[in-house]
């Protein structure tokens, strides 16, 4: 059901659960976090298959190498800043290269990590991790999506990098579909100008859409839950119709889901297009709200981009 | 497959013989690396190892890594020999659309399990293989050949404490204490003396052995074994560039191979030399 307050990272676990019943060839590593991250639900389910690393992500990353190259499906989860960045290289030579069957799941991404402040705050996780060949980039919307994205990544054979928030937040995807790996999906109708969004910024996107309405301006709104490969039909049918865009991520807009949707663009179908998301920036302590009103990432700043980027559609068509 | 003593020291001089060749043709590569652990790589792809070159993929097969993947030549010259691919295919190292990558490719080369070659997580996958094989009751034992200057890098010291907390007794790591990385000696970059009290302290089993001693390496692995709780290191004292007069401990080969001349000199040398000395 839409609109309930729920935190990804409790589907997630409530996904490893399960398939800790469903597939016994699921195993599941932690580097010390596993409270935080959930997967405390897969140890509780699954112990002899719960592999503590410790407080050791390069190590954590070559062990479920190890494990998935002897056929093992292998979740590994820790905080997006240290699962992406603690650990690049390693992903990279002993996961990505050789193609196995690892899934990194991250918690705690973007400024609504809150009071930690900065250096627990990943704001660079999508742009290192879709640089790498071989990599599927996940961002779901919502708890709901993260249960059923969690349950299609244990089905897909090869690496994936899927980021969570830490904190509630509000549900926009039905709670019963399955999640299709690279497909994105229209969320709500509209002829004017598109919203895509990926991950918590997607139900602000969808509230943008709510108060452009009551100015008249009816917005379509885009949930790219897959950020790699991205689903540049859904795009481009949008566009064709719309003529205009705004991304919104909780992610710097250096390399993330604006630079995908922009690389795309400028190639294929050039298209006024504006980004929400940090501005080669750092974060800070605060509340979640405190910091998506310092870094410009609520949904008057999307609707605010929204008008912006129609002026520019009209300046083109004069 | 049991080799006797001398019929390995036959099968280490032609792996040493195959690294120059492949090498030289090659024009680049690491052959000093190579050459220092190709008495090694003789015992356990002729002696020690249970495999099937018929059948890379056999479930029960025991495991090799290669962490210090910059030795590919000798990897790849103890495949060949063991038959997984034809000889000739070592002459295509390095070259374009070779399967024989300048390191380790899995999926590319059948027996190659795992791509390395950035130094420093071969015991991490390592862990991960035999955590798997205990996980699925299997009798196999994973092997993995480290460098002595990767075990600078902090990430073998985090596996080699998983691999005392998990038990891993079918885990079997072997050092190749040759003492040179690419800037010198590995005690004036930064020193790994005591390596055999690092390791002990780590909680594994410690066997230090005279690297190009056939008789002593293959004791070795008779012992480790035999492992009840813990993993084993083996620590081999190895020459780098072993068997080639000019080679032998000169930094200079590590990452540098034999022109023409300097090739057939070696080549010379390790026709006539008979092993041990």
């Amino acid at each position: 059901m839409a609109g309930m307050k729920l935190a990804q990272r409790n589907y997630y676990g409530k996904a490893l659960a399960d398939l800790a019943e469903k597939d016994p060839n699921v195993v599941v590593l932690d580097a010390d976090l596993a409270d935080s991250t959930k997967t405390s639900e897969f140890r509780k389910a699954a112990p002899e298959r719960f592999i503590q690393i410790g407080i050791a992500e390069q190590n954590m990353i070559g062990v479920a190498s190890g494990l998935a190259a002897s056929g093992k499906t292998v979740f590994a989860s820790t905080f997006a800043v240290f699962a992406s960045g603690r650990c690049w290289e390693q992903i990279r030579q002993a996961v990505a290269y050789p193609k196995l069957n690892v899934k990194i799941v991250a918690t705690h991404c973007g400024i609504s990590v809150g009071e930690d402040g900065a250096s627990h705050q990943a704001l660079e996780d999508i742009a290192i991790m879709r640089a790498l060949p071989n990599m599927t980039v996940i961002s779901p919307a919502d708890a709901y999506e993260a249960y059923s994205a969690t349950m299609a990544i244990a089905e897909f054979n090869g690496p994936v990098y899927m980021r969570m928030g830490r904190s509630e937040s509000l549900t926009v995807t039905p709670d019963d579909i399955p999640f299709v790996i690279g497909k994105a999906s229209v969320l709500r109708e509209g002829d004017d100008v598109t919203l895509v969004g990926t991950g918590q910024m997607v139900a602000f996107c969808i509230e943008a859409a709510a108060a452009l309405l009551e100015e008249g301006i009816d917005a379509e709104v885009v949930n790219m839950s897959t950020i790699k490969p991205l689903d540049t039909d859904t795009l481009r049918t949008s566009l064709q119709k719309t003529g205009c865009l705004v991304t919104a991520e909780e992610h710097s807009v250096i390399g993330g889901l604006g630079s995908a949707v922009a690389e795309f663009l400028a190639q294929e179908m050039p298209t006024p297009l504006e980004m929400i998301g940090t501005k080669d920036t750092f974060g800070e302590s605060g509340t979640p709200s405190q910091l998506f009103e310092r870094y410009k990432l609520t949904p008057a700043d999307i609707a605010e981009a929204a008008k912006r980027v129609l002026e520019r559609k009209k300046e083109l068509k004069r | 497959m049991d080799y006797t003593l001398e019929e390995l020291e036959t099968k280490a001089r032609i792996l040493r013989q195959d690294v120059i060749e492949a090498t030289s043709e090659a024009g680049s590569g690491h052959p000093g690396g190579s050459l220092s652990s190709a008495d090694l790589m003789a015992v356990l792809y002729f002696r020690v190892m249970k495999h099937d070159p018929a059948d890379p993929q056999w479930a029960e097969r025991d495991r090799f890594i290669l962490s210090k993947g910059h030795a590919a030549p000798i990897l790849y010259a103890a495949l060949a020999e063991s038959g997984y691919f034809p000889k000739n295919e070592l002459l295509t190292l390095r070259k374009m659309d070779s399967n024989l990558q300048g390191h380790p490719v899995k999926g590319k080369v059948p027996g190659v399990e795992m791509s390395t070659g950035s130094l420093g997580q071969g015991l991490s996958m390592s862990c991960g293989i035999a955590l798997a094989g205990k996980l699925d009751n299997k009798d196999y034992k994973t092997f993995c050949l480290l460098g002595d200057g990767e075990l600078q890098s902090g990430q073998n010291w985090e596996a080699a404490m998983l691999a005392h907390q998990y038990h891993l007794n079918n885990l079997i790591a072997i050092v190749d204490r040759n003492r040179l990385q690419i800037t010198g000696c590995t005690e004036n970059a930064i020193s790994l003396d005591p390596l055999p009290e690092k390791w002990k302290a780590f909680g594994w089993n410690v066997i230090v052995i005279d690297g190009h001693s056939m008789v002593q390496i293959v004791e070795a692995f008779r012992k480790a074994k035999e492992a009840e709780a813990n993993p084993t290191v083996i620590i081999m004292n190895t020459v780098k560039g072993k068997g080639v007069s000019f080679m032998e401990n000169n930094r200079d080969f590590h990452g540098k191979t034999c022109k023409i001349d300097e090739k057939n000199k070696a080549m010379k040398e390790l026709e006539c030399r008979t092993w041990p000395e």
